[in-house]
């Protein structure tokens, strides 16, 4: 089951003939994932490692059956590609590029309501379902399929985290990067609920950074309707304040948006939590323990 | 990006936005120039630092002649100005504005911003002005009028009389008058990729004018490369010498007070080994993210910075391969302690894509290197090498 991606999964990569997309697009293939072509405006009609191209989304779409898209195209014409796909009402946009002017990307949330498309990212590593699909620029060879579910606003952070619940023999259902630029396509609370509900997970790592309000209002939805055990780690505790911290949304702009203040509010919502990055496998141990 | 104050001000008046007349200032025989060239009699001799809080600081003052604008310009020219934006060592001042006085009935706030929680950009204004807004924010939000602009609408006169009526305007030229700025605030915003458009105070003079007696712009950095006109705005004096040299080689660094240099990649991993180091008892002299693109140039590049600070005294790289190939670091790594000389120990811990290859490199140079098995191992061996060199 998983979520959002499985072995039905069918990936084109836009821009998929660049440097990074064919690398990407070939890992991901390499993996498992059923890749089926890419789109690059100006190459229709060619034939890139062994693989159909197509001018547009939505040509891609009909001529290969795909239904969800990688982005990696460079961030001045990211948002185009991911309101092309919208418009192509691909079912599943999953954008890698980092660097999108903020309000382009304002442009496209709105685009988002009501469409047919969920966007993840921009700015994040992608989504795996181990053993079945991976569609991004992560390792694949940490992940380990199983039951607990990963989902984190950082890139290398996840990695991190996937490897300690590998070490210690704990399996992923699928791991899901949300990104870390302040206006995302999809929150720490879409992918809870999908959790949730997902008989295949049986409890979820979640890894958040300082800045915004995303981790505390996740904290209130645990509260409220999650049955399943949730371990988070929040990145930056030792950030000064006023500092980007490399990520455009890791900013500490108010009282309430620190590493300290988001635990507190995460240990009050009944939420399991690891100070320290390098512990996340052994809370998360414990917490299914004592399930 | 920041700007200084003057330099927002000329991209408001270039958009139609009401401001004072002023000109800046090098030197106090400039700023007296600039004084006698605005005429009136009342003039305002105001530091240029990219920070808020100048006027406690005592780095804005009225002049009410021409001999004290050469009394405050000598006295706050080279000043190093102290206030809650600034830290505790302060910013130097190296430039002036002296602009035409005024007479103010009423200070008011506005303010344009990117709320993240709707993801909109979100029109502020509070009749409360030229105090902290953080500080009406916390205390008394509802003084603080804001209107989420729907993106496919844009911005509509409901907006502005929403904003003009809620901060108490009443007649029909201020909320006009007020619209239009509100208006024009948003258009600048919109225009040139900013993040934060601050206005605090906005004035009604006793005229009845509405204009910008202050003004803060900060601008998306990842838009920059649309507007080369805000891109030549930029102060490197204000910037950090070495986080500007990281930049233009792809790494986003942060210099900090610890003796532990970090190399990562990824910025939550930058953040979390940063956390772990404190977590042991460590302190981070860095946040120092090498990106996913990274080559062994840059790698080394990374290195240079990170002993460029005499606190280091020990460094971790820590890297989890996704985009980035462990390799690629081990190359760097070697190629930077050939050419730089590392003295302090080194922590490295490798993962992810390529590692094996990564750790092979490593081993095979005859560098003195610390290998950690994983993240608390290498940040326990960090700790107590810098511990250790003390």
């Amino acid at each position: 089951m998983a979520i959002l991606i499985n072995r039905d999964t069918k990936l084109i990569t836009v821009g998929f003939t660049g440097k990074q997309g064919t690398f990407h697009s070939l890992q991901s293939r390499d993996y498992g994932t059923n890749f089926v072509g890419g789109v690059t405006p100006g190459k229709g009609g060619t034939v890139h490692e062994g693989f159909p191209v197509f001018n547009t989304t939505k040509e891609a779409m009909e001529k290969t059956g795909a239904n969800a898209a990688m982005i990696m195209v460079p961030p001045p014409f990211a948002a185009d590609s991911i309101l092309e796909c919208i418009d192509a009402e691909m079912p599943l946009i999953i954008c890698i590029t980092e660097g999108i002017p903020i309000l382009e990307m304002v442009k496209v949330k709105a685009a988002l309501q009501g469409s047919k498309s969920r966007l993840i990212g921009p700015n994040c590593p992608g989504v795996i379902t181990p053993g079945e699909c991976k569609i991004g620029i992560m390792p694949g060879h940490i992940h380990m399929p199983g039951k607990v579910g990963v989902v984190s606003r950082s890139g290398t952070l996840t990695y991190e985290a996937v490897y300690q619940l590998t070490q210690r023999d704990i399996g992923q259902s699928t791991c899901v990067g949300i990104g870390g630029d302040p206006v995302n396509g999809t929150d720490f609370i879409d992918v809870l609920e999908l959790f949730e509900k997902d008989p295949d997970t049986d409890a979820v790592i979640m890894i958040g950074e300082i800045g915004g309000a995303a981790e505390a209002d996740a904290a209130r939805w645990i509260q409220k309707n999650m049955t399943k055990p949730v371990v988070s780690f929040i990145a930056g505790a030792s950030a000064p304040a006023g500092k980007r911290m490399g990520h455009a949304g890791a900013l500490i702009s108010g009282g309430d948006d620190t590493a300290e203040a988001k635990y507190r509010i995460l240990e009050e919502c009944g939420v399991h939590i690891s100070r320290s990055p390098a512990e996340l496998g052994e809370v998360m141990e414990k917490a299914l323990a004592n399930k | 990006m920041n700007v200084h104050e003057y330099q927002a001000k000329q991209l408001m008046r270039d958009m139609g936005l009401k401001v004072l007349a002023g000109h800046v200032a090098n030197t106090v025989d400039e700023a007296v120039d600039a004084a006698k060239k605005l005429g009136g009699n009342v003039w305002v001799v105001k530091a240029q630092i990219h920070a808020g809080g100048r006027g406690k600081a005592g780095g804005v003052k009225l002049a009410k002649s021409l001999d004290e604008v050469k009394l405050h310009a000598d006295d706050i020219l080279g000043k190093t100005l102290v206030t809650h934006q600034t830290g505790p060592e302060g910013k130097k001042v190296l430039k002036l504005l002296v602009e035409e006085g005024c007479e103010i009935e009423h200070e008011y706030y506005a303010g344009v911003v990117l709320d993240r929680n709707t993801g909109r950009v979100t029109m502020m204004a509070s009749a409360e002005g030229g105090v902290e807004i953080e500080k009406i924010a916390e205390e008394t939000p509802e003084k603080i009028i804001k209107v989420a602009v729907d993106p496919a609408a844009g911005f509509t006169p409901f907006v502005a009389r929403k904003l003009a009526y809620g901060i108490g305007l009443k007649s029909k030229e201020e909320v006009k008058e007020a619209s239009k700025f509100f208006q024009g605030l948003y258009d600048l915003y919109m225009k040139y990729d900013c993040s934060i458009a601050e206005i605090n105070p906005l004035v009604k003079t006793k005229g009845g004018e509405i204009l910008a007696l202050d003004a803060k712009l900060n601008f998306d950095a990842n838009a920059l490369y649309k507007h080369a006109n805000v891109e030549a705005l930029r102060d490197v004096t204000e910037e950090s010498e070495k986080e500007l040299e990281a930049g233009e080689h792809g790494l986003s660094y942060i210099e900090l007070d610890g003796t532990i240099g970090c190399l990562v990649n990824g910025a939550g991993l930058a953040m979390g080994t940063m956390d772990i180091i404190k977590h042991y008892g460590g302190e981070p002299a860095n946040f120092l993210d090498v990106g996913g693109g990274a080559t062994k140039e840059t790698v080394e590049k990374a290195f240079a910075i990170i002993l460029d600070d005499e606190n280091v005294k020990a460094i971790l790289v820590n890297i989890f391969g996704g985009i980035m190939k462990c390799d690629i670091i081990a190359e760097g790594v070697i190629g930077a302690a050939k050419e730089l000389g590392v003295k302090v120990p080194l922590v490295v811990r490798l993962e992810g894509t390529n590692v094996a290859l990564g750790k092979k490199i490593l081993n095979e140079s005859d560098l003195d290197i610390i290998a950690a098995d994983d993240l608390a191992d290498a940040a326990k061996k960090v700790v107590e090498a810098a511990n250790g060199s003390n």
